[in-house]
């Protein structure tokens, strides 16, 4: 026949063994592997989240106790420097924290003090300021509040809860 | 020491025994698939059985739209695989031996395979175990040449398609390939069709 090969016959070869067939043997072997070396690793990945210590949340100041006005809030990060954190506090001088990253897509949330909820403009999603739990909009999950405590005269988070 | 297919149409005596037997193969089992052919039937007896010859570059695998046809690593060329065989017979048209035949009940096209089931094992093809008078042997090179006259061919000419084939059939000893002439369609085109001289059912009529 032709002295030159055509592309395609590369992948349909007229000899058996220029075929690469899976049997399914090999199959079975790939399959048997394969979960085997999933499941090993799921163990791994367990036995390191026993093993490993949560850190302890760090202790940081906000603010003085003062600073934030009955209906107003206060931008702050914690634990580091790159976790934005809004503070809200109500028409009754009670005071909540919360994680500023919408649990939908990451936005910043914002203070509306009119409807007392914390409001993602990105999808019009809204979390209660009291709770951070979802009320209107896209997201399902709460926002990770921030544990205040007030030393003296000054305001300082201690750790999340999430 | 190798063994393989040899085919030596002078010696057959037309029993048969090779189509018989040919049924008896497990991996095409009450189907014969050997091609036990008359020769100038008006003239003579003669008779010539027709084995797949196995190609080296199968011609029927090559035409195959549908990858149906596998050659072995010992280069023996399958039946068409079932699930693939779209039954387009464009390998029955291909075939310089004619050999591979449509099948329309099981619509697939089936051929000799050497009983791939027993040579591949070691054991000789049915055909080759039947045959009375050694027209089909399965055996050395060496065996054949020692007991028989002429020379082992597989070498092929089929106007400008050069064929070489796994199974050596037994040509007198100057001839070193066979040269089988064709015609072209165009010339045939042209001249009026011709009776068959060999057809019997003319002769029967004409006594």
């Amino acid at each position: 026949m032709a002295d030159e090969r055509p592309r395609w016959r590369e992948d349909f070869p007229v000899r058996w063994d220029e075929d690469n067939y899976m049997t399914r043997r090999e199959l079975a072997k790939f399959l048997t592997l394969g979960s085997g070396l999933l499941a090993g690793v799921n163990v791994l990945i367990a036995f390191i989240g026993v093993t490993d210590p949560t850190p302890v949340p760090p202790v940081r100041r906000i603010a003085a106790a003062g600073e934030v006005e009955p209906g107003g809030s206060l931008l702050f990060h914690y634990p580091t420097d790159d976790d934005p954190c809004i503070l809200v506090r109500d028409a009754a001088g009670r005071i909540d924290a919360f994680s500023q990253v919408c649990t939908h897509l990451s936005c910043a949330v914002v203070h509306r003090p009119g409807d007392d909820v914390l409001a993602c403009p990105c999808h019009r999603g809204s979390f209660s300021a009291r709770e951070g739990l979802p009320l209107t909009g896209p997201p399902t999950r709460r926002l990770p509040r921030i544990v205040i405590e007030q030393r003296g005269t000054d305001l300082v988070a201690t750790g999340i809860e999430v | 020491m190798e063994l393989a297919f040899f085919i030596d149409y002078s010696r057959c005596i037309g029993c048969q025994a090779c189509v018989q037997a040919c049924e008896e193969c497990d991996t095409h089992r009450g189907r014969s698939l050997i091609h036990l052919e008359t020769i100038e039937r008006r003239e003579s007896v003669q008779t010539a059985p027709q084995v797949c010859m196995h190609c080296e570059d199968p011609i029927c695998a090559q035409v195959c739209p549908a990858d149906a046809i596998k050659q072995t690593a010992e280069g023996v060329v399958q039946s068409s695989l079932k699930p693939r065989c779209i039954g387009c017979s464009n390998c029955v048209l291909a075939c310089p031996f004619g050999v591979p035949k449509y099948d329309g009940d099981a619509d697939q096209m089936m051929k000799c395979d050497m009983c791939y089931d027993r040579t591949s094992t070691g054991r000789r093809p049915m055909c080759a175990t039947v045959c009375p008078s050694g027209a089909l042997a399965f055996t050395t090179t060496e065996e054949i040449m020692r007991t028989r006259q002429g020379r082992a061919v597989n070498d092929w000419q089929f106007g400008g398609q050069h064929v070489r084939t796994k199974v050596f059939v037994v040509a007198p000893a100057e001839v070193t390939h066979v040269n089988v002439a064709v015609i072209p369609m165009s010339s045939l085109r042209r001249s009026q069709p011709q009776a068959d001289p060999y057809d019997v059912a003319a002769l029967l009529e004409a006594r």
